[in-house]
């Protein structure tokens, strides 16, 4: 067995704009799933039971089931029901932002619980409503525990994120597979790709280390 | 000011205040003492509603808090906590003057100025830029004070204020509140601090397994307790 460089040099500009595609979508799902899990992150610890409930049941649903699964049903099993057939872009972000939501409202719950119980009745002391409370005093403070996980989610589905090249999506991973079809050069791709993925999460774990030192100054 | 009537609360099973009875009035300076676990920061904790109870009337200006605007009812309450509870993400300033923006809606400008002024007269104007963690523990508490006091609220409750302090820091954080009851703030004060107690309390109430047990002008109270539970746990605190 020989190690083709050639193949490797070659091969690598297509590969990295394959990175790129999975850093869009990486990038795209993570901000749409801080979106979301923010608000269902709150809604969790809300006092109204309806919503907690509501939140509860999409957070166990989502981190109960496999993201290739959740793929296939928004994919596959979604047009069947509303009728609307989604390109593997569109589905591959949908899939990849309901799922990151799941992980980030855990993540906002937990950082909203980390606070102080002493913060909130402080607040709601001063004549502060509850609303008011959690946006001045108790989700400033969330954050900063907040970005530490928030780096280990976004590395998370940056390597999860491999599964959408199953509904035929040209990411990082899905470059790879075409390529090896058509060179069969198994061993210098899945390497060149492995190695590619790792240069991206670790540049993005030390960003995190970076943010999270810079946070800290001020305390 | 504040009417309490047949107050209960109860943890689950656990019945915790069992039939309060209590009216506090303007300029009154009314202290509140008992052993640990009698139920005192609760009482204190359903006069603003952070304790909602399971029985009973709070009445605040004649107004239920059952079924009050509970927000701009608390904003005329101020409250101190044993442990600070401070913004530890603002600067002093701005623990100071988030309520007064938010809740009575000033300018920002008109804010500042009253809590430079509030500032002043707990005697931490320099510290105005600071961060909480910055300052002792007597200074976070003469700090969390301006900030109660920045809503101008009608009545202060105090909940163990100097517990948790070093001991030499207890006295500027009584001086504060010396000099508050002197200028006739109304004030519920829960406190371990007996002197005290007896030199600026208008009223003392004892409290022992969630009932008011004995109260009175403290000084007749400390020298002369008519209750069999009084007199221990007088005995043991003096
Ligand atoms: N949120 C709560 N849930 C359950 N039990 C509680 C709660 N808050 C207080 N209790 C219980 O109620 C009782 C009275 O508590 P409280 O804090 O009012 O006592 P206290 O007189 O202030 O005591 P201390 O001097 O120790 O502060 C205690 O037995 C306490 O364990
Ligand atoms: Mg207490």
């Amino acid at each position: 067995m020989s190690f083709d460089f050639n193949l490797v040099i070659n091969s690598f500009p297509l590969l990295l704009a394959g990175a790129l595609v999975t850093i869009k979508i990486t990038l795209i799902s993570v901000a749409m799933g801080i979106v979301i899990g923010m608000f269902v992150g709150i809604a969790r610890v809300v006092h109204i039971k309806p919503i907690k409930w509501l939140a509860a049941i999409y957070v166990d649903f989502i981190r109960g089931t496999p993201l290739l699964v959740q793929i296939f049903i928004i994919y596959f099993a979604l047009p069947l029901v509303i009728g609307i057939h989604m390109d593997p872009f569109l589905a591959a972000i949908t899939a990849c932002s309901i799922n990151s939501g799941a992980y980030v409202a855990e993540i906002f719950r937990a950082g909203i619980q980390a606070v102080d119980e002493g913060q909130m009745e402080a607040g709601r002391s001063l004549g502060l409503t509850w609303p008011q409370t959690m946006r001045y005093i108790i989700i400033p403070q969330a954050f900063k525990s907040v970005i530490p996980p928030l780096g280990n989610e976004f590395i998370a589905l940056l390597k999860d994120s491999s599964l959408v090249s199953v509904i035929g999506f040209e990411e990082l991973t899905r470059r790879g597979q075409l390529i090896i079809a058509r060179t069969y050069g198994s061993l210098e791709i899945w390497l060149s790709v492995a190695f590619i993925y790792l240069i991206m999460t670790v540049t993005i774990s030390r960003l995190v280390a970076y943010l999270e030192r810079r946070f800290d100054v001020k305390k | 000011m504040i009417d309490i009537k047949d107050l209960h609360k109860s943890f689950g099973e656990a019945e915790v205040l069992k039939g309060i009875d209590l009216n506090v009035e303007k300029g009154e300076v009314v202290v509140i003492i008992g052993p640990s676990g009698s139920g005192k920061s609760t009482l204190l904790r359903c006069m603003n509603y952070l304790e909602v109870p399971t029985g009973g009337q709070v009445l605040v200006d004649g107004m239920d808090l059952q079924s009050a605007d509970i927000n701009k009812i608390r904003s005329e309450i101020g409250m101190v906590f044993q442990r600070f509870n401070l913004f530890p993400h603002m600067t002093v300033l701005d623990n100071i003057v988030l309520a007064p923006m938010k809740v009575r809606s000033i300018t920002r400008s008109e804010a500042e100025k009253e809590a430079m002024d509030l500032l002043t007269r707990v005697g931490l104007a320099n510290k105005a830029q600071s961060y909480p963690t910055q300052l002792s523990g007597g200074q976070q508490q003469r700090v969390a004070i301006a900030r109660a006091l920045a809503m101008k609220p009608k009545v202060m409750l105090f909940d163990e204020p100097t517990s948790a302090l070093d001991p030499e820091m207890v006295g500027e954080v009584l001086d504060v509140m010396r000099s508050l009851a002197k200028d006739g703030m109304t004030m519920v004060v829960v406190t371990h601090e007996m002197g005290f107690a007896r030199e600026v309390g208008t009223r003392l109430l004892f409290v022992d397994d969630g009932k008011i047990i004995e109260q009175g002008i403290p000084k007749d109270v400390f020298e002369a307790p008519q209750e069999d539970r009084t007199k221990l746990f007088l005995s043991k605190v003096l």
